[in-house]
């Protein structure tokens, strides 16, 4: 079998799997997140935090809900990198310096992890495992709240309640997240995942060398950094990394947990709303943008255009023998397609139209099939853009789901969508002003490239880099930092705003000049809007970048 | 006593963080630590060590550099790829080169820290270091025969229009021989050290030359992997070396091709990745059947 086949066939056993679990999976979820009864741990839980699971919350409620979870989330891992130094498991790493701790603290509770240091020698294993590993937990249930949130605006009427934040948030960690986590991590153990607590052996090589073999809590981590889209790694060169990824296999593993939750959540919906169908459309849109991007990014990367992988004969630069280029290609649109931003392979060295297809996974604002929660409500509000589109050409009122797209509607909608290409234009614009482009690694289009792709993926909570760029400057760390906050928490309330005015409203039966949304047309229709929106914002940029150097 | 509703939110999420943090933080990866001592999982939990007559020589899973103490390869064992993490195969300092596809003006400095190479000219050294270790020819495209990247700096009457008015080869310095005498009637020149000359106006043309489509030397011999630490190399890697890595030991080539088929992993499933070839486990298994003379 040549490479290319077995990366096809690698890709369709994804297709299969994801394909296969969609309903029963969904369905899970769906009774969980719908569900009132509550295990013994849960009425702990409750009690210790002292909520009533039987309040509902407004949907102001809910935002000041995750607002201040997150804000106390940021201030204690803060803290915890701060003081590292005195505690257990440091390994003897000094304090983490103050830009950097509020860099990093935002990154995991946004559900970044963009990673301005090296793990294996800045974070102690108490700072990994309490601090930096419980956030990809929490972060990842807080953007399936908040899409669940939403969902229940579309699904009930003249209501101002949308479920109760605590409640969804302990549930979808205990009921979804740790379940599946204990047993991936025992999986990837199985495959050569290090889990111990060890500080580092030293071995002296054959050729009389010395080594330090790094140990740490990696399996635990690495499973909820792949399932909760996150992305930060144990290790700074993440799933390249022998004790994070060391098989072909557990790579299949990884990759098929990034995009489980993320695609499966549109039956969820479909459950939620009653009509399984909308669920199935949504699903279609994510799919189609998703698998037209990994085929073009394995076309690229198999063909290796530009000079150095023609030199070198493939665009081997930065990717692992095991995994060779056609897995290493699947791997980095999986995970620039959701918010995860894990590697297993650099990105810098991608080709030039390589690397561009992952920038342009990113600028899509992640929703095909997005991070976790943050997937589907990026869609769902990018569906509510094309009714409103599609109302305008035809001159009726838009709805979508029996609820109205009024001005109200689509003021939300749209400056949730404006969001990300203004902290990512501004952003990129201000580095070059300011001249703190120049700790670019390359220089001309790629440098720019790099710095682009710094923002995206802060902007929009991935968290994968064009590492050459060195960020742990103060500048960097703060600028970044405020992108990752802005581009997770503003989405977040015009969702959460959105989903409080859908509820409110008393839904209008479907009339014969009511677009159907879960037909073949509406899915085009979503997919244009998606790709022409991300176009007009984006060409200019990608023009001067990743454009300029591979064409 | 009634608290105001905004402190009473930040003390539920203040209460629901430790106890996420109880849960997730300490019981979740501490059980699992101890699930990683039960048969099966332990020797993989800590690191898949090997142990050689009583002391720890490596992890099957982390690479190693089989150079000697100058850096220089030692003949007798097969050849890790090359590494960007610290020295090369550095765990406490993982890295990539993170050099993008368009790296192929190398920075020339009489000042070594000053100076750069471009991923092309590392990649074009490397694989003329390769061929001339392993006997196998080492040429490739875009490079110079004396392992450079074979890159001019072209000047044109009207910037990127109009006659050509001055051709430099910016990879090359003195004493070196420009790759080609000339380009267009042009004849081209060394680089200078300290010069730039794509700021200078030049248009970079890198030249494919003559070297042949497939290199006899492997990718990935001439790359460096994203982690540095990677276990393998390709069958096809392995492959170029059997033959000095049995001539240095005295064996019998088909003896030493046979423990690199043994040292292959294929693909899982069948559809998994690509097969390697584990170079550590591989030179171990050389020192047992066939120790250094």
């Amino acid at each position: 079998m040549t490479m290319t086949t077995a990366g096809v066939v690698f890709v369709l056993s994804l297709v299969a799997a994801l394909v296969a679990v969609y309903k029963p999976f969904g369905d899970y979820m769906f009774r969980v997140v719908s569900g009132t009864e509550q295990s013994r741990m849960e009425r702990g839980m409750y009690r210790l935090v002292g909520v009533n699971p039987a309040a509902e919350q407004s949907w102001g409620v809910y935002a000041r809900s995750v607002l201040a979870f997150s804000a106390i989330s940021i201030l204690f891992l803060y803290l915890l990198q701060r003081v590292q130094d005195k505690l257990w498991l440091s390994l003897g790493f000094d304090p983490v310096v103050p830009h950097g701790a509020w860099n990093t603290a935002v990154s995991f509770v946004t559900n970044t992890n963009w990673q301005w240091y090296s793990g294996e020698s800045t974070m102690g294993h108490l700072v990994q495992m309490a601090g930096l590993a419980v956030q990809n937990f929490v972060s990842a249930a807080v953007g399936i709240a908040v899409a669940v949130a939403l969902v229940r605006g579309f699904a009930r009427s003249r209501t101002g309640e949308l479920g109760n934040f605590w409640v969804d948030l302990t549930r979808i960690v205990l009921r979804i997240l740790l379940p599946i986590a204990v047993l991936g991590a025992l999986a990837l153990m199985f495959g050569g995942v290090v889990q111990n607590l060890s500080g580092g052996t030293d071995v002296t090589t054959l050729t009389g060398g010395t080594q330090t073999i790094t140990g740490g809590p990696v399996a635990s981590q690495e499973v909820i950094k792949e399932l909760g889209t996150n992305g930060g790694g144990f290790y700074n060169v993440n799933s390249a990394h022998p004790f994070e990824n060391p098989t072909t296999w557990t790579n299949w593993i990884e990759i098929f947990l990034i995009l489980l939750i993320p695609f499966s959540l549109p039956r969820v919906f479909g459950r939620m709303v009653g009509q399984n169908r909308q669920g199935y459309a949504i699903a279609a849109v994510m799919a189609i943008l998703a698998l037209a991007s990994i085929t073009l990014t394995n076309v690229f990367e198999l063909s290796g255009h530009g000079t150095v992988p023609q030199a070198v004969g493939a665009a081997l630069e930065g990717k692992e023998v095991r995994f060779d280029v056609s897995n290493s290609a699947t791997f980095a649109a999986a995970t620039t397609l959701t918010s995860t931003g894990a590697v297993n392979s650099f990105h810098d060295s991608f080709t030039p139209l390589g690397g561009g297809m992952l920038l342009g996974n990113m600028m899509l604002g992640e929703v095909a099939p997005g991070g976790v929660g943050a997937g589907l409500y990026g869609l769902l509000i990018l569906a509510v853009i094309t009714v409103f589109v599609a109302g305008l050409m035809v001159g009726r009122t838009p709805e979508y789901l029996g609820k109205k797209i009024g001005s109200r509607e689509i003021k939300l909608a749209s400056l949730y969508f404006l969001v990300t290409p203004a902290l990512v234009l501004t952003g990129t614009a201000a580095a070059f002003a300011t001249g703190n482009n120049s700790t670019a690694l390359n220089v001309g289009p790629h440098g720019l490239s790099e710095v682009l792709y710094a923002f995206t993926s802060a902007s929009n909570n991935n968290g994968s880099a064009f590492a050459g760029i060195t960020v742990s400057t103060p500048w960097w760390n703060t600028a970044l930092g405020l992108c990752m906050l802005l581009g997770r928490f503003l989405p977040i309330i015009f969702v959460l705003a959105l989903a409080g005015s859908l509820a409110r409203q008393q839904p209008t039966p479907a009339s014969e000049g009511t677009l159907p949304t879960h037909r073949p047309l509406f899915v085009g229709m979503v997919v244009g809007v998606t790709v022409i929106l991300v176009a007009l914002t984006f060409l200019p940029a990608l023009a001067l970048g990743p454009l300029a150097e591979g064409l | 006593m009634r608290l105001p509703t905004w402190l009473t939110q930040h003390l539920a999420a203040l209460r629901a963080l430790l106890v996420f943090t109880v849960v997730l933080g300490l019981a979740y990866p501490l059980a699992l630590v101890i699930a990683g001592q039960l048969p099966g999982l332990s020797g993989k939990a800590d690191g898949s060590l090997i142990t050689e007559g009583g002391t720890t020589v490596g992890s099957s899973l982390i690479g190693q550099s089989f150079t000697d103490a100058d850096g220089n390869p030692v003949p007798r064992y097969f050849q890790s790829r090359p590494s960007a993490a610290g020295d090369g195969y550095d765990p406490t300092s993982t890295s990539a080169s993170n050099l993008g596809p368009e790296s192929v003006v190398d920075t020339l400095s009489t000042d070594p820290e000053a100076a750069s190479e471009s991923l092309l000219t590392q990649v074009c050294a490397r694989s003329k270091a390769v061929g001339e270790l392993d006997g196998v020819d080492g040429r490739r495209p875009y490079c110079t025969t004396d392992g450079v990247g074979a890159v001019l700096a072209v000047f044109r009457a009207d910037g990127l229009t109009g006659t050509v008015t001055r051709v430099v080869s910016v990879n090359q310095a003195a004493p070196a021989t420009p790759f080609v005498s000339s380009w267009q009637g042009v004849p081209v020149e060394l680089a200078r050290p300290g010069e730039d000359y794509v700021a200078a106006g030049g248009l970079i043309v890198p030249v494919r030359g003559d070297a042949p489509a497939e290199p006899a030397v492997p990718s990935d011999a001439v790359t460096a992997s994203g982690s540095g630490l990677d276990p393998h190399i390709s069958p096809a890697y392995a492959r170029i070396q059997v033959a000095r890595v049995a001539r240095e030991r005295g064996a019998d080539p088909a003896a030493v091709r046979a423990l690199v088929e043994k040292h292959t992993t294929g693909r899982s499933l069948g559809f998994m990745g690509e097969p390697g070839v584990n170079v550590l486990e591989l030179n171990l298994a050389l020192d047992e059947r066939f120790p250094a003379r």
